[in-house]
């Protein structure tokens, strides 16, 4: 049974795209046949963060708009056999994308695909509600702030409405994942703590991502942080996240607040110690 | 300086029922703007002008239009003059009565803005008996609901960016994060009560305080909402 999930979050530069990727890897390195599809038309970046710029042809609107077949614009992933990349097209924009060619494309995913991957353009216009039209679960990625989290839950409405499944009279799964969590300033105050956003928002976690060099470095060299650093913190996490995804029950850690503090005290040597 | 009431009305519209000496009316009702500017963004305006009529004159009337069409507000309507005043003036087109009251929710679900532009409310579960609205589960940021028959009682948050709009009283068995605005149609007799006050903006009949009015001392309590003798009183309930 294949799942469609999409990954929101309305507000920008949250950390949607770097979650596709590293979940998306995450499941295929789990052996789930997984594609991750790029939304955002006109921005994309998802092949980047992924390693695959160098190797698109063809787009999501190319298929979209019946000018290329799905296999010609799949880009299969060096590292992990069982993950596939569907990008965006960068000269085009979000009116390319019509809701009958989204489905089409949706469904003949479901037919190669275990995991169908959505990472959603930020913002609560056309490209965000095509990403999320034909989610069966949705990962709602958010930063420990205010506009974030208020963001995030005007997202959680419109995946409560605006979806096929809601639409349908049913009720989409939903769950959070924290990322660019930063405990020693959620310690002093200076950040949103677990509980609140989670009183907030009123989904389940799924995971929390901290703030980390680890996630940027594995950004910049084109690989997802789950395939590059698997051992990290934020690694650990994602693989974490997506094992919960497919039913694992794995207790989700906050991340303790004394490490941050030896960090802060005794600078690197007492992380690499 | 006189207290500029606000009434709420069909849908989501507000009367102002402008009174002399004008320029301290409007003195004290751009005050009010500033004070609480997002609540007349984009909200629709009547403006009743029976007793600029009779106080002023028609020359009044126009007066009092173009003073508030100056502060680009959404007049939508205006009320308590012959239309014949208003003939071959630009308010021409306005309507003079609105019949807003008798709306019904599915009259409200067809022809509100938050249908035809935002998103659908939680589904809404609705007695014809007793005129309530429960719903039981949480009110997003974004989301509206406005139930003008009666009360309206919410099991979870209303979240900040929310709002919900009643008849009667709203009952809110989580917290507060947004507007809640009550008594469209019991008039003062309608309460708000919350399990956790954290609101952006609470109503009551024709008056209204945001969060910054409201001290510290009740943030985060058990709250209940009401209009005492002419005045909003908000008292901790425990």
């Amino acid at each position: 049974m294949s799942k469609v999930m999409v990954v929101t979050s309305g507000k920008g530069g949250v950390g949607k795209t770097t979650s596709s990727a590293s979940l998306g890897a995450a499941l295929a390195q789990a052996g789930q046949n997984v594609v991750v599809v790029d939304f955002d038309v006109g921005l994309r970046n998802l092949d980047l963060v992924m390693g695959a710029e160098r190797r698109v042809v063809f787009d999501l609107v190319n298929v979209v708009q019946g000018d290329a077949k799905l296999p010609q614009a799949l880009i299969r992933d060096k590292r992990v056999e069982t993950l596939y990349l569907l990008p965006a097209s960068q000269t085009r924009d979000k009116d390319a994308l019509t809701e009958e060619g989204v489905g089409r494309v949706i469904g003949e995913l479901r037919e190669r695909f275990d995991w169908i991957v959505c990472d959603s353009p930020a913002g609560i216009e056309k490209g965000a509600l095509l990403a999320m039209r034909f989610a069966d679960l949705a990962v709602v990625v958010t930063n420990p702030e205010v506009s974030s989290v208020r963001d995030s839950d005007r997202i959680i409405g419109m995946l409560d409405s605006k979806t096929q499944r809601a639409e349908d009279g049913g009720r989409l799964e939903k769950h959070l994942l924290l990322t660019r969590y930063d405990a020693a300033r959620a310690a002093r105050g200076e950040m949103m703590k677990v509980d609140d956003i989670l009183e907030i928002l009123a989904i389940p976690l799924l995971g929390i991502v901290s703030e980390s060099p680890d996630v940027l470095s594995a950004s910049n060299v084109g690989s997802p942080v789950t395939l590059h650093n698997p051992t990290s913190a934020a690694g650990r996490a994602y693989i974490d996240a997506a094992r919960r995804l497919l039913g694992e029950n794995i207790v989700v850690d906050t991340p303790p607040e004394r490490q941050s503090l030896m960090r802060r005290l005794f600078g690197r040597k007492a992380a690499v110690a | 300086m006189p207290h500029v009431t606000l009434r709420g009305r069909t849908f989501m519209a507000l009367v102002v029922t402008p009174a002399f000496p004008m320029a301290t009316w409007f003195a004290a009702f751009d005050q009010q703007m500033r004070g609480a500017a997002g609540f007349f963004v984009d909200r629709p305006i009547v403006a009743n002008l029976a007793e600029t009529l009779e106080a002023g004159g028609p020359e009044a009337v126009f007066i009092v239009l173009e003073g508030l069409e100056a502060r680009e507000l959404r007049l939508i309507g205006v009320e308590g003059v012959d239309p014949a005043l208003l003939a071959g003036t630009r308010w021409e087109r306005m309507p003079k009565t609105l019949h807003g009251r008798a709306q019904t929710l599915e009259a409200w679900a067809e022809t509100s803005p938050v249908a035809a532009g935002g998103e659908r409310s939680p589904a809404p579960v609705t007695s014809s008996n007793a005129p309530s609205l429960l719903i039981d589960r949480p009110v997003r940021s974004g989301q509206s609901v406005l139930f003008e028959d009666g009360d309206v009682t919410i099991i979870g948050p209303v979240s900040s960016g929310a709002e919900v709009i009643a008849g009667g009283s709203i009952h809110i068995y989580g917290s507060l994060r947004g507007r809640a605005i009550a008594g469209l149609r019991t008039g003062a007799a309608a309460r708000i009560f919350c399990r956790r006050l954290e609101a952006e903006l609470v109503g009551v009949d024709r008056l209204y305080r945001t969060a910054e009015h409201w001290g510290e001392a009740l943030h985060g309590r058990p709250v209940q909402v009401m209009s005492d003798r002419g005045a909003l009183r908000l008292t901790a309930l425990d």
